[in-house]
């Protein structure tokens, strides 16, 4: 008994840990001061100039469509990928994976660096740049989510519908892709919540003039952020909770 | 008679609102190969896990050898499991699965040497040492799971449906295998599985269960020539199992006909159930036969027929005989006195649950 | 499916990889090894001995090292203790520890900056619970607790995958063969979840060996971590060989980790999918 209740205070703790730190930034979006640190009481009026603000609406724009753009980019050559790499032989199929780990293992500062030191050489750095190189680091993570169902999946159901008369495109697209559709989905949300959370790579490849949030963000850590951008983000957070709580809820209904 | 090893008295366990176990009272004696038997949910597993020490029961007790081990953890108790999917060490080579249990008892290593080449020697898996689970087959690993758990040297060896994983054929060879190991080892074997012939191989007691009751201990024998209910007779073997009224001693009406048989001590009139084996029942000429009936389908089954016959009492009979009656061919119907088995209707209120769950059980399923 | 025609549908990621992959790590590597005249050199990549940049990257790999250990001291007991719970709610646990990563990255360094600062959030409280105030910003510690709160959850998620995934029929073989809990622990769930461990520090290790950012916010600019020094050779210094070199020293810290901590980034391990 004193086991379990140690142990949910253990859980509790790191809960803690993980969650004051948002929680901090949820109550900053409400707070009527500029301070970080004194609380001059509730407010919300962050929230109606949040959309006045011309510098964080460009940034929320160019980094909402990066983070699309590159994942449906990515999702869809990350689809192809899998699936060539599935039907190849075991040692091909090393070789690829060997490349594919390579954006994930490797530090995001020499990705970032190493795209940077490329392009230069033939265009300004701009939103090009990044997107590119958004979608260079997103692949990897598509191929990943997909090629394991890819892997689970009976290959007989295609040779099934190839026997009761489909065609080549037509059982791919009522037979296998439905059955890999988890797996994309899985990994284009994936694409976005990293195209989302980037900051050293964009920051490298970016030009002048192009901001995402995050760079906004490092740009006015010295001036002082703005408390619309708290309250912009508490907004993504609660968007982003809401969208996974339904999935949760859409995902334990269908097992049911 | 050897002496009761491990007994269990008034055991009760459910798991959430569904009662698994029901006031069940057993005792298994030293040097018994015993089955429990019984289809999924019936709780034999449960029970294997009670005496494992892997569950604690809800009320009652278990002794070992007349001292009370219910609180007793698994690593304290002198009985080794054989899991359903043998749990092997998949990070260990087979010498250090089999090693486990000792180095833990801090044996020497000599020691160790020794009993890990004896076991393997027993298993029939001489020179596996150095084999790691995961390049063995289902059988093999079988074995290794054996072998790991008896060179502890425990006086029971619980085994929780060990073959079901096993194709047909391994399956039956690991059959004679462990019963040849249980007669080397000379230690208690308590076995579970749904599969019947397993049971009726290899024990010396079954033990049927179902819905958390026993229904039945007795030998292979016993069981299978007298079952004392309509589920152990259905759950055994293939039977015709017949609604009739026992006119008087030694005689039964079926289907408004009379029937000599050898049972007694049954109320007059009392409606009770008939059970016939399918190789008792006898197809002969129309003229032989005490009744008739029509054979209505016949399948070959390897070592016999299988056939349905539509007799002119109103009763479908399932026969298994090596003779070949066309489909459509009128036949003679004789069973002999002996070979039927009459036993009451369900009255005991444990009875009637039993068929009232059946009964739920099949509305669902339909 | 026809195998040897479906194989070039990866082509295209072929190219890509190519393009945007391979060349640029070899422009890497060329930056690194000339000068800014062009010519050959190995200066670039030896500069890693002089002191700055020594003492730098020997920080690096310490609080790199300080933060895996710190991230698998406290995943690994919460993985047990999730475990053990009978949980089986797998989904809302992994939910719950992915969460926060869904606020911007830089705003919740900011936010730990607000709350470990001089003047900041936990010093008031210490100050109204009259304890005297803990002077931790600037310092390599508060660069730590950064590290280890951004990157917990790219160890808690593989170690508990690993660990969630041990079945309960071995842990009960093994108590049933005399184990106590210490033998189970140190016999079977130990070794049985060293790849998500393994995993786990590489996704740790790697990138607090890198970061550069945290150390910024936190350590208040007065700290160099190599990645500091690589990007400011980059923004400020404008020595783009030099930053390249010390990029290929990186690069062979972050090889010899992913080698020493096994083949790590393969599917059942990375259980970021929700």
């Amino acid at each position: 008994m004193i086991e379990k209740t140690l142990g949910k205070i253990y859980i509790g703790l790191i809960l803690v840990f993980m969650y004051t730190p948002i929680l901090v930034l949820i109550a900053l979006s409400f707070n009527d001061s500029r301070s970080r640190v004194v609380w001059g009481g509730f407010t919300l009026k962050w929230y109606r100039t949040l959309f006045d603000n011309s510098s964080i609406m460009s940034a929320f724009g160019t980094t909402a469509a990066l983070a699309f753009v590159s994942a449906a980019v990515a999702s869809l050559i990350g689809l192809f990928a899998a699936i060539g790499i599935y039907s190849m032989k075991k040692r091909s199929v090393k070789v690829m994976l060997f490349f594919t780990n390579i954006p994930l293992l490797n530090a995001d500062i020499v990705t970032g660096i190493a795209l940077m030191l490329w392009f230069v050489r033939f265009f300004p750095l701009g939103f090009v740049s990044v997107l590119t190189a958004h979608i260079t680091f997103n692949i990897p993570y598509v191929i990943l989510c997909i090629l394991p169902k890819l892997e689970t999946m009976d290959i007989r159901q295609f040779e099934a519908a190839r026997d009761l008369g489909a065609s080549t495109a037509y059982a791919f697209t009522k037979v296998i892709l439905p059955d890999l559709l988890p797996g994309i989905l899985a990994g284009f949300f994936m694409a976005v919540t990293m195209s989302m959370d980037d900051f050293v790579i964009t920051y490298f490849t970016k030009g002048p003039g192009v901001n995402t949030l995050s760079t906004l963000i490092y740009g006015e850590i010295r001036k002082g952020i703005k408390p619309e951008m708290y309250a912009l983000s508490s907004v993504l957070f609660l968007l982003v909770l809401i969208i996974l709580i339904i999935a949760n809820k859409t995902d334990t209904v269908k097992e049911n | 008679m050897s002496k009761k090893l491990i007994e269990l008295k008034n055991i009760s366990k459910s798991f959430g609102s569904n009662l698994v176990i029901d006031e069940l009272d057993l005792y298994i004696r030293e040097n018994e190969f015993v089955t429990l038997l019984g289809p999924s949910g019936c709780g034999k597993t449960t029970l294997l896990r009670i005496i494992g020490g892997f569950e604690k029961p809800d009320i009652g007790q278990v002794f070992f050898d007349g001292c009370d081990i219910t609180k007793l953890p698994p690593n304290q108790r002198q009985v080794n499991t054989v899991f359903q999917k043998y749990a092997l060490f998949t990070h260990m080579t087979v010498a250090e699965n089999i090693a486990f249990g000792l180095r833990i008892k801090k044996k020497d290593d000599d020691y160790i040497k020794e009993k890990i080449r004896y076991a393997l020697d027993l298993v029939n898996l001489p020179g596996f040492e150095n084999r790691m689970p995961d390049s063995l087959s289902g059988g093999q690993q079988q074995r290794i799971a054996i072998a790991r758990a008896i060179v502890n040297e425990p006086k029971v060896l619980l085994l929780d449906e060990p073959l079901g994983a096993l194709d047909l054929k391994l399956r039956q060879e690991m059959q004679y295998e462990l019963i040849r190991l249980k007669n080397e080892l000379g230690i208690t074997f308590i076995y579970v599985t749904h599969d019947q012939e397993e049971a009726l191989t290899m024990s010396d007691t079954i033990v049927v269960m179902n819905q958390g009751y026993i229904q039945q201990i007795g030998t292979p024998e016993d069981i299978y020539n007298e079952p004392e209910n309509a589920f152990v007779a259905d759950f055994i073997g293939e039977s015709n199992i017949i609604d009739g009224i026992m006119v008087r001693d030694r005689l039964v009406r079926i289907g408004g006909k009379d029937f000599e048989c050898v049972d007694e001590g049954f109320e007059e009139n009392e409606n009770v159930d008939v059970v016939i084996r399918p190789e008792d029942v006898e197809l002969g000429s129309v003229e032989g036969g005490y009744i008739t009936g029509e054979v209505v389908s016949i399948i070959f089954k390897g070592v016999h027929y299988e056939i349905q016959v539509k007799s002119d009492i109103g009763i479908t009979f399932m026969v298994q005989t090596t003779q070949n009656f066309p489909v459509g061919s009128h036949v003679g119907i004789n069973v002999i006195p002996d070979n039927f088995q009459i036993m009451h209707k369900p009255q005991s209120e444990d009875e009637e649950i039993m068929n009232k769950d059946e009964a739920v059980k099949d509305e669902h399923e339909s | 499916m026809n195998r040897k025609r479906t194989r070039f549908l990866s082509t295209p990621y072929i190219l890509w990889i190519v393009g945007f992959t391979v060349i640029p790590l070899l422009f890497v590597f060329a930056k690194a090894f000339t000068d800014q005249s062009g010519t050959f050199t190995f200066g670039n990549v030896t500069a890693i001995f002089d002191s700055v940049h020594r003492k730098a990257l020997l920080l690096s790999v310490e609080l790199a090292f300080i933060s895996s250990l710190i991230c698998i001291l406290i995943s690994y007991p919460a993985a047990l203790i999730i475990k053990a719970s009978g949980v089986s709610n797998k989904k809302t646990i992994m939910f719950i520890m992915i969460l926060p990563m869904w606020m911007n990255f830089i705003l919740r360094i900011l936010a730990i900056q607000m709350l470990i600062s001089s003047n900041g959030i936990i010093n008031h409280f210490l100050t109204v619970l009259g304890i005297s105030p803990m002077s931790i910003i600037n310092t390599p510690v508060a660069i730590v607790i950064g590290m280890v709160y951004d990157y917990l959850p790219y160890m808690l998620l593989p170690v508990l995958n690993c660990v969630l995934a041990i079945p309960e029929d071995i842990i009960e073989a093994s108590k049933d063969l005399g184990a106590n809990r210490f033998h189970v622990l140190t016999k079977i769930l130990l070794p049985l979840s060293l790849s998500g461990i393994g995993s786990g520090i590489t996704m740790v290790f790697v990138p607090s060996m890198t970061e550069f950012v945290i150390a910024n916010i936190l350590g208040g600019g007065k700290i160099q971590l190599l990645g500091n020094i690589i990007e400011q050779e980059f923004s400020v210094s404008m020595n783009w060989n030099l930053g390249s070199g010390l990029s290929v020293t990186l690069m062979i810290f972050v090889l010899l980790t992913t080698v020493i901590f096994g083949r790590t980034t393969s599917e059942s391990d990375r259980g970021f999918v929700i």
